[in-house]
C-alpha cells in the first residue's frame, strides 16, 4: 500500500506536525519506503498467536490510595513559560 | 595516567588513598576540556558540580566511609533527568528544560558516591544509530580507520556521546539507554563494553520516554567488571516505575569470575547476515572457540523469526513514540512557537522542535495506530513480537546463553547510510530482537577488523540472568585480551 500526498497531509495533521508544501514529496517517499519495507511482516503466519504488549507480563502493583508526593508548586512550575500565582498561564486551550 | 584506570582500579586506588577523588575528577575534566571541542561527546559539562561531588567523596573517604562508586567520575546520557541540570534528550524541543527531579537510575548512582561530569550527547530522543540526529551536533568516534585516517567515523547511537566519552577516557563509565541497540551498537563501534539488562531491571522513572515497552537503561564501561559494578548500583526495584521488577539484585561483579565451564552456548544461524564482512564472521568463530577452550559447549540453535525483528520494531517503537511524544505541545514546558490559534501553535512548535527523524517516526507511529490500519500493522507486529520472544524462550530451554556478533559492520563514516532511513535501521538487525523479547544482552570488545576498527560480540542471556551474561562476556574478554586503544584519547595530542 502506498500513501498519496493527501494521506501524508492527514497523518501530519493527526500528529500535529506542520509540513510545508515543498517537504511533502520527500516525506511521502520516505514514509512509503519504510512502510513498503514493513510489509514483509505479511509473510509471517500469526494465526492463533496472542499479541504481546510488553516483554514481561506482570500484574501491576497495588498500593494504598494516599498522597505520596507533592507540596512543591515552585518546582512543578519551574519550567512553565508563564505562571500566575501557583498556576500555569497558558494560551487559551478551550474555545 | 588516572584517566586510563578502570573503575575497579580507581576504586581501589581511592580507598588506599593513592590519589584523591578531586585529582581523579580534575584529570577527567582536563581531558574533556582538551577533547570535547572535537568529539562533542558532552552536551553539558558540569565541572563545578563534579568538583563539589569529588570533594564530598574525599571527605567520606577520609572518614573511612566508602560506597560502591565513591569518587568515580561518570557521564550521564542526556536522556536521564538530572535535578537542576538541563536535560535536552538531544532535541530542540527540550533545549530549555531543567528537571526539578532526579531519575531513579542517576539517583542510585549518586547514592553510591558517583561524580557526574556532565550530560552526554545522543541521537534526538534516542532515535538513531549514528548520533547524527542530535540537535546538538554529531559526535566523533575516537577511533580512526588505518587506511583512511581522515574519515570522521560515527560512534554509533543512540548513546553515542556516552560511548565516545568512555572510549576516549573522558569518563570512566556512563549511563545509556537501549531501545533497539542504543547501548550495544555504540559500545561495539567504540571498542568498549555495554550491557542492556533485562526489561524491568533498571527503573525507567525520570528517563525521557521513547518507546516504553522497549526502553532499557544500562551502563557503559571499558571492562566487563566495570559494567557489573555500575549495573549493581543502577539496578533495583522502583515503585515509581510500574514495570520495575521486584527481584533481588545479585552480585554482578562476583559473576564475572565464574567462568564458563559446563555452560551450553547457543549459536543462532540466522545471525549470519547477507553481506556481513568476513572479519565479523571470523571473529564470531574465534569467540566460540575461546568459549570451548574455556570449557563451554557450543550448539547451533534456531531463532527463526530474527529477520522479522526489525520490521516489527519499526511498527511498535514509532507507535509508542507517537504516543509518548504527544506531550511536547509547547504549552506547559519546552520550546514554544506561537501560532494563529492553538492548533497552529501545536503544529509550528512540533515542526520546529523535532528533527526530521523524530518527525518521521511520529508520523509512522500515528499512521500504524490510526483507524483502519491498527490491525494490519500494530496488532500484527505485536503478534510477531510474541513469536520473536518465543524463539528465545525455546532456545533457552536448551542453552544457557547465546553468542552473536553485535553489529553487521564496524563503525561507518559520518554521512554514510544517511540517504535512506531503512539503510540506517539495518544496523540494529542483531540487537533489536532482544528489546522485543526483553532479554539481557552485552557487547564486549573482541577484536579489530582489517582497518583497525573495534568489533564487538554480543552475549545474550535468560531474563534476569545477567550473571551468566557477565560470566560469558568476561571469559571472552580474558581470551580476547583486547588492549587496542582509540587514536583520540586523553593524554594523546590530537
Amino acid at each position: 500500500m502506498s500513501l498519496d500526498p493527501a494521506t501524508v497531509r492527514r497523518i501530519a495533521s493527526l500528529a500535529r506536525i506542520r509540513v510545508a508544501d515543498d517537504e511533502l514529496p520527500r516525506l511521502q517517499a520516505e514514509l512509503n519506503g519504510i512502510l513498503g519495507w514493513i510489509e514483509q511482516l505479511n509473510e509471517v503466519n500469526v494465526d492463533g498467536v496472542e499479541p504481546l504488549t510488553g516483554a514481561v507480563q506482570m500484574a501491576l502493583a497495588m498500593r494504598e490510595d494516599v498522597v505520596t508526593d507533592g507540596g512543591y508548586p515552585d518546582k512543578v512550575l519551574a519550567n512553565a513559560p508563564e505562571r500566575a500565582g501557583d498556576f500555569y498561564a497558558v494560551p487559551k486551550v478551550v474555545e | 595516567m588516572l584517566t586510563d584506570l578502570t573503575i575497579a582500579e580507581a576504586r581501589d586506588g581511592l580507598r588506599a588513598r593513592k590519589f584523591t577523588a578531586r585529582a581523579l575528577t580534575e584529570a577527567h575534566l582536563a581531558a574533556i576540556d582538551a577533547l570535547n571541542p572535537r568529539l562533542n561527546a558532552f552536551i553539558t559539562v558540569t565541572a563545578e558540580r563534579a568538583l563539589a561531588q569529588a570533594d564530598t567523596a574525599d571527605a567520606a573517604l577520609a572518614r573511612g566511609e566508602v560506597a560502591p562508586l565513591t569518587g568515580i567520575p561518570l557521564a550521564v546520557k542526556d536522556l536521564f533527568c538530572t535535578e537542576g541540570v538541563r536535560t535536552t534528550a538531544g532535541s530542540r524541543i527540550l533545549s530549555p528544560f531543567v528537571p526539578p527531579y532526579e531519575s531513579t537510575v542517576s539517583a542510585n548512582l549518586l547514592r553510591d558516591g558517583a561524580v557526574f561530569l556532565g550530560k552526554a550527547n545522543l541521537d534526538e530522543f534516542a532515535m538513531g544509530s549514528s548520533n547524527m540526529t542530535s540537535a546538538f551536533g554529531a559526535v566523533e568516534n575516537p577511533w580512526k580507520r588505518r587506511q583512511d585516517a581522515s574519515a570522521v567515523l560515527v560512534p554509533g547511537g543512540s548513546s553515542g556521546g556516552s560511548a565516545a566519552s568512555v572510549a576516549a577516557r573522558l569518563a570512566m563509565g556512563a549511563t545509556g539507554t537501549d531501545t533497539g541497540g542504543s547501548i550495544r551498537q555504540p559500545a561495539s563501534f567504540c571498542g568498549i563494553a555495554g550491557i542492556k539488562p533485562t526489561y524491568g531491571r533498571c527503573s525507567r522513572w525520570g528517563v525521557v520516554a521513547f518507546a516504553s515497552s522497549l526502553d532499557h537503561p544500562g551502563p557503559f564501561a571499558r571492562t566487563v567488571q566495570d559494567c557489573a559494578i555500575l549495573l549493581g548500583s543502577m539496578a533495583g526495584y522502583d515503585p515509581k516505575d510500574s514495570t520495575s521488577a521486584d527481584v533481588p539484585v545479585p552480585d554482578f561483579e562476583a559473576a564475572c569470575a565464574r567462568g564458563v565451564k559446563g555452560l551450553r552456548i547457543g549459536v543462532p544461524r540466522e545471525y549470519r547476515a547477507e553481506g556481513m564482512p568476513a572479519d565479523i564472521e571470523a571473529l564470531w568463530q574465534r569467540g566460540l572457540a575461546w568459549l570451548r577452550e574455556a570449557g563451554a559447549e557450543t550448539v547451533e540453535i534456531p531463532l527463526p523469526h530474527t529477520k522479522y525483528g526489525l520490521a516489527t520494531y519499526y511498527i511498535i517503537a514509532p507507535a509508542e513514540a507517537s504516543s509518548n511524544l504527544a506531550r511536547y505541545d509547547g504549552v506547559r514546558f519546552g520550546l514554544r512557537e506561537d501560532g494563529e490559534d492553538l492548533r497552529d501553535l501545536y503544529e509550528r512548535t512540533r515542526a520546529a522542535g523535532f528533527g526530521p527523524e523524530v518527525r518521521r517516526r511520529i508520523m509512522i507511529g500515528t499512521y500504524v495506530l490510526s483507524a483502519g490500519y491498527y490491525d494490519a500493522y500494530y496488532l500484527r507486529a505485536q503478534k510477531v513480537r510474541a513469536l520473536v520472544q518465543r524463539d528465545f524462550t525455546d532456545a533457552f530451554a536448551k542453552v544457557d546463553a547465546l553468542l552473536t556478533p553485535t553489529t553487521p559492520s564496524a563503525a561507518f563514516a559520518q554521512g554514510e547510510n544517511m540517504d535512506d532511513p531503512v539503510k540506517m535501521y539495518l544496523n540494529d538487525v542483531f540487537t533489536v530482537p532482544l528489546n522485543l523479547a526483553g532479554v539481557p544482552g552485552m557487547s564486549v570488545p573482541a577484536g579489530l577488523d582489517a582497518n583497525g576498527l573495534p568489533l564487538g560480540l554480543q552475549v545474550i542471556g535468560k531474563p534476569f540472568d545477567e550473571e551468566t551474561v557477565f560470566a560469558v562476556a568476561a571469559a571472552i574478554e580474558r581470551a580476547a585480551d583486547f588492549s587496542a586503544r582509540p587514536q583520540i584519547r586523553a593524554g594523546e595530542p590530537s
